[in-house]
């Protein structure tokens, strides 16, 4: 660790050097034999057996300006620098079983395969690790890609030394990036943290109020314990405690986003089963797997498609929807219909379907998980400050459950298969009185709600891998979702979904994920004793 | 000291904690000859008020008949008195002293009041004599049922019983092959059995051929006297055939009380009911 | 006098513990007796098979009790099992003593592993049998009467109670698999050695557990059809059928609902100690929601309402299970699956319920 409390004496004059040279470096004095000295000298020192020793070997090549510093370095971080036993020549090894591919570094050429126990691994230890991040973010600093050079402050900034403030004073004259000037400026002012002169402290933490750089928070709690200037104490005081509170602010907005994004997923899985939940009576318990099918629906269209995976995401959700439809009114036609009025039977015998469908993609795709690709513009994530960052694809899921919760209830309200079905699942006896025809109703609502568990299969396969066992977890959550809100009302689903999703990520950091969970379970049985019919329940006395 | 004191007052014998009484309901108190009061009753679903602001009082021994066109509120009232549906505000009291408000089904139908659902409801799977041995009065705890056995008294009374409903030769018949009619003469048997001061029967009439129904008005004018009875009933030819005393509901309220002939002169009862 | 009504009222239960105690003496014979080269002989392989059978015969005959003849479907019964299994691994993992792997004079392995210092307070006193037997029963039966006291109170029935059970089997399943619980996590408890100082390797103690297993279900079964040929039993139907009706004639169901789930629970206690030392390990998996819905399955193919359906059903399945597992492996699941359909669709009275309607009609 380059830290001065630690390793005084070998990091000091060394940075001292480092600084020299990157001086020359960035004016454009080149030294190129004392460089390239160095930088072989780096190279065999990697070949030693002592920490120490590797240390100084991974400086020198770092500070060497060598174009190959940056991928040899990196290479030694992910362990794939090796050294051949017979002619210590170093290279780059892409082992396979007890085969190596091997390059030479200081060449470039590819010389072919070789036994593995030929090669001997250039191994680091943890405080190397370390060296050599840091030795990388100083190479960084040069490099084109701002968002590199504003990372590589970042780093430094982490473990400010005196040197490396310096380095960073010089950047910021000629630095043109505005985030990276930033990056910079916060930089200076955790040098400024530690001048002996208090106005230039005081200063510098005026400049800081609302930072939420972690870096800086952590500077600003070294020097309350450790001012004696009460001015600037105090000030120092009143500055980290409006960090912590917007700190604490931020983080409250991220668990509010992570409950929002598993309510979502909650809501797309209960949606479906609470609107079949309201035409046979009973819950569906081969639910989650129509969910499951929804899953593997995208993952086959995927195949299918392997270079747009775009596309193929927008063809699967029409695609699960009809697949999994499709499956519900069979199931529907073939076996619930016959079961009417006999509740229990009823979840038997989907149960039943339950396994026979796990089985048949087991037998199909074995039993072994699959990971759909996400595209591009679903990966990443949106950094707001340096605490709060939203990953884009729960928020695209977050939005998406939303639009298919505003066309389901529009499909329910508006249109006459809405009214049919509302009829239906109110007053079975009676609507067929009024002249609907029950039996086609009731297969096109198993056939809606379960299309509906299609779509949320789409959403599921962004966020989770794909296997026989995905929907299987989803059944009593969608159950647990649908008692609270109040059976057969959609309004209900939503704010259930979203709020029971919200607990469990709040209770989460408390109790741990699984006594979360099993709270929550709690929490709703002790929920129906005082409000048996939800928390929406239907109107009228035929619910009484 | 304050802690001697508290143990004092915990050891005295000459009083008796409140949580340490049985809760048994107080014995039925007849004094003034009224057996049921409900007093400013009010019941509301989702803001539709299926009872406002209902006052009956129902004499002991007599034979009461309720109509009403539908959601006038009749079966709303025997959920209430026989505890299944809570009632927003109001008074229900059983006698003198028993409030039925604060008490629930089972604790209701030991107190006295039995009740008859419009649809049959007897025990199908049973037969006949299981059903009058089920319904029958007595100590209904889990422990005792495990143990419990007919004994001469009760095989007498159970007989007596199958005598006034008329269902001696089918008493070992599964409850669930008599017919419509008999069903329901064995649900009042049923009720009978328990002992009840007060019968709350719900639509006796309803799919009954002529006989049957002759049957059952006869029935149920036997009753009265020992029993009190209470019936809602929407076809006229029977209840003026039961009928001393009627009271019509509409919408959640009584809206007149007298005998039958009273009732069909009235100008507000043919407008809302008769005469529609 | 009073068994002789019983049985005399229940003929083919009577042919069925007729047959329950023929076997109980043949099998130890045929396996103690017989020498392994006589044809005759049974295997201890093929006895602690068939004593696992008859602890799920037992398992079988308590869901029947509350499913058959008080109309609560639970899918959480594996769940009470499973506690009664816990309860008598703990003691045997107690009696392996300083024979483990680590040779921890107190501790079981997997707390050494764990780097815990001492026993958890809760696994104290089963290093005693007759505290493990009383947990075995205290335990399922606590539980069951909490959970059943919270359900029934609020009038919970139908589909809602019957998922509320497996949501409480699916939280027990998720709390037991966390290696902080104290129960062995994922792995459970195993390598049991001995119980109350016999070898559990041996033939004789395998004979015993057997002789044990076949007691129980006798006596489960005789329990069992005491409460249902009282008048216990004809409320419970009549709460099954009618129960506002039972509730209007003056019965507390919730009473006699909490009891009678309690009873079934503490039997299938029984079951799960009964079950461990044979199968020889509990883990997490049977809080499995799969798992307690098939014992539902055992009682359906069997024939609800009917106590001697519920013992045939257990044995039918499980057998139907160890081939095909054996045989197909992939076939078990579509089986499975196809049994619940079948039965619920074609045989709602179960395989019983057939060979009834053709007495009938003869």
């Amino acid at each position: 660790m380059y830290s001065i409390q630690k390793s005084p004496c070998s990091t000091g004059p060394l940075f001292i050097t480092l600084l020299g040279i990157l001086f020359f470096f960035l004016a454009g004095f080149c030294h190129a034999e004392e460089r390239s000295e160095q930088f072989k000298e780096g190279i065999s020192l990697l070949f030693q057996k002592d920490f120490k020793e590797k240390e100084k070997g991974i400086k020198n090549i770092a500070v060497s300006g060598d174009k190959r510093a940056k991928s040899i370095l990196q290479a030694l971080l992910a362990g794939k620098l090796y050294r051949v036993k017979k002619n210590n020549t170093l290279v780059y090894a892409k082992i396979k079983n007890s085969e190596a591919d091997i390059i030479a570094v200081l060449s470039g050429e590819t010389l072919g395969s070789v036994k593995k126990r030929k090669l001997k691994k250039i191994s680091i230890n943890n405080t190397l690790r370390n060296t050599i991040k840091d030795a990388l973010a100083i190479i960084n600093l040069t490099n084109p890609d701002p968002k590199l050079r504003k990372e590589a402050v970042n780093k430094l900034t982490v473990n400010l030394t005196p040197e490396s403030s310096i380095l960073l004073a010089e950047l910021l004259l000629t630095e043109q990036d505005r985030d990276v000037r930033e990056a910079l400026t916060t930089a200076m002012g955790i040098a400024d943290l530690r001048s002996p002169d208090s106005e230039v402290r005081l200063l510098a933490v005026n400049g800081f109020e609302g930072n939420l750089q972690p870096a800086v928070r952590n500077e600003l709690s070294r020097l309350s314990a450790e001012e004696e200037n009460t001015a600037v104490r105090n000030k120092v005081e009143s500055v980290l405690s409006s960090i912590e509170m917007k700190t604490s602010f931020y983080r409250f907005v991220e668990t509010l986003f992570f409950g929002l994004s598993l309510g979502s997923v909650l809501v797309l899985a209960a949606i479906g089963l609470s609107i079949t939940f309201g035409v046979i009576g009973v819950i569906n318990m081969a639910h989650g797997e129509l969910i499951m099918l929804g899953a593997y629906t995208t993952y086959v269209i995927q195949q299918l498609l392997p270079d747009s995976i775009g596309t193929a995401l927008f063809l699967s959700i029409p695609a699960a929807f009809v697949v999994s439809g499709l499956t519900g009114i069979v199931i529907e036609r073939s076996v619930i219909r016959f079961l009417y009025g006999r509740p229990l039977e009823t979840l038997l015998a989907t149960f039943g379907i339950s396994l026979v469908l796990q089985q048949a993609v087991r037998s199909i795709f074995s039993p072994l998980n699959r990971s759909v690709a996400s595209p591009a513009w679903m990966s990443g994530s949106i950094q707001i400050n340096p605490i709060l960052s939203l990953t884009t694809n729960r928020i695209v899921i977050l939005i998406f459950s939303l639009l298919v919760f505003a066309g389901l209830y529009l499909i329910l309200k508006k249109s006459s298969i809405g009214l049919q079905v509302r009829a239906v699942s109110q007053n079975r006896k009676m609507a067929r009185v009024m002249g609907i025809r029950a039996a086609r109703v009731d297969a096109l609502t198993f056939g809606l709600g379960s299309g509906i568990a299609g779509i949320a299969g789409v959403a599921l396969s962004q966020l989770t891998n794909v296997g026989p066992n995905l929907g299987q977890a989803y059944i009593i959550d969608s159950f647990m979702v649908i008692v609270f809100g109040g059976v057969g009302n959609l309004w209900g689903t939503l704010i259930s979904g979203l709020s029971l999703g919200v607990a469990n990520k709040f209770l989460e950091p408390w109790v741990g994920a699984v006594l979360a969970k099993i709270l929550i379970l709690v929490f709703i049985i002790l929920f129906i004793q005082r409000r048996p019919q939800g928390l929406f329940p239907q109107k009228g006395r035929a619910a009484g | 000291m304050s802690m001697l004191e508290s143990i004092r007052s915990v050891m005295r014998r000459d009083e008796v904690f409140e949580f340490l009484v049985p809760d048994t309901p107080p014995d039925l108190d007849l004094t003034h000859g009224i057996i049921l009061y409900l007093e400013g009753i009010n019941v509301s679903f989702d803001g539709f008020k299926a009872i406002n602001d209902l006052n009956l009082y129902i004499d002991d021994g007599e034979l009461r008949c309720i109509i009403g066109p539908n959601g006038a509120g009749k079966t709303t009232m025997m959920d209430i008195i026989t505890g299944k549906t809570r009632a927003d505000s109001g008074s229900a009291w059983f006698g003198q002293h028993i409030n039925l408000l604060k008490m629930d089904e089972p604790e209701i139908a030991a107190a006295g009041i039995g009740r008859k659902f419009q649809k049959p409801t007897v025990f199908e799977h049973h037969p006949v004599i299981e059903n009058l041995e089920l319904a029958m009065g007595g100590d209904k705890g889990v422990w005792t049922t495990l143990t419990a056995r007919l004994n001469g008294e009760q095989r007498d009374r159970i007989d007596e019983i199958l005598t006034i409903i008329g269902l001696q030769e089918q008493h070992n018949k599964q409850a669930g092959s008599l017919s419509h009619g008999q069903k329901q003469w064995l649900e009042i048997g049923m009720l009978l059995i328990q002992n009840p001061k007060l019968l709350l029967v719900d639509e006796p009439a309803a799919g009954m051929t002529h006989q049957e129904m002759e049957r059952t008005a006869e029935l149920l004018t036997s009753l009265a006297g020992n029993h009190t009875v209470i019936v809602v009933e929407h076809d006229m030819d029977f209840v003026r055939s039961i009928a001393k005393k009627v009271s019509v509901l509409h919408q959640g309220s009584v809206l007149a009380e007298g005998t039958m002939d009273d009732i069909q002169n009235d100008q507000r009862v043919i407008e809302v009911y008769l005469g529609s | 006098m009073i068994l002789l009504k019983l049985l005399k009222s229940d003929r083919s239960g009577t042919f069925m513990l007729a047959l329950l105690l023929l076997t109980t003496l043949v099998v130890p014979i045929c396996n103690l007796l017989l020498p392994e080269s006589s044809s005759l002989h049974i295997s201890t392989y093929t006895m602690t098979l068939l004593g696992k059978y008859l602890c799920y015969a037992l398992l079988a005959v308590a869901v029947d009790l509350v499913w058959g003849y008080l109309g609560i479907l639970s899918l959480g019964h594996g769940a009470f099992f499973a506690l009664g299994g816990y309860a008598m691994g703990m003691y045997l993992m107690r009696q392996i003593g300083s024979r483990g792997t680590y040779g921890h004079p107190v501790l079981p392995d997997f707390m050494v592993f764990l780097n815990w210092q001492e026993l958890p307070w809760f696994w104290h006193g089963f290093n005693w049998f007759w505290f493990a037997m009383l947990m075995v029963v205290l335990v399922p039966g606590l539980l069951a009467l909490v959970f059943g006291w919270l359900a029934f109170r609020s009038r919970v029935t139908g589909v809602y109670l019957s998922i509320m059970t497996q949501a409480l089997t699916y939280a027990l399943l998720l709390a037991f698999f966390r290696n902080e619980m104290g129960f062995g996590g994922n792995n459970g408890l195993t390598d049991f050695k001995d119980i109350l100082g016999f070898s559990l390797q041996s033939d004789h103690t395998r004979a015993g557990l057997f002789i044990a297993s076949a007691t129980a279900l006798g006596l489960g079964y005789l329990s069992c059809l005491y409460i249902t040929r009282s008048r216990l039993g004809r409320v419970c139907t009549a709460i099954r059928d009618q129960e506002d009706r039972t509730r209007f004639t003056g019965y507390r169901v919730e009473h006699f609902k909490l009891w009678i789930f309690t009873f079934s629970a503490m039997l299938a206690g029984i079951a799960g100690a009964l079950y461990v030392p044979q199968a020889g390990i509990i883990n997490p998996g049977e809080f499995a929601p799969l798992a307690s819905i098939e014992i539902v399955i055992w009682v359906a193919v069997g024939g609800r309402a009917t106590l001697y359906g519920a013992v045939a059903g257990a044995l039918m399945v499980n057998y139907a299970k160890s081939y095909l597992t054996a045989a197909m492996p992939d076939a078990w699941l579509f089986a499975l699956g196809g049994l619940f359909v079948l039965v619920t669709l074609l045989l709602p009275r179960g395989v019983t319920g057939l060979l009834r309607k053709k007495e009938v009609t003869r």
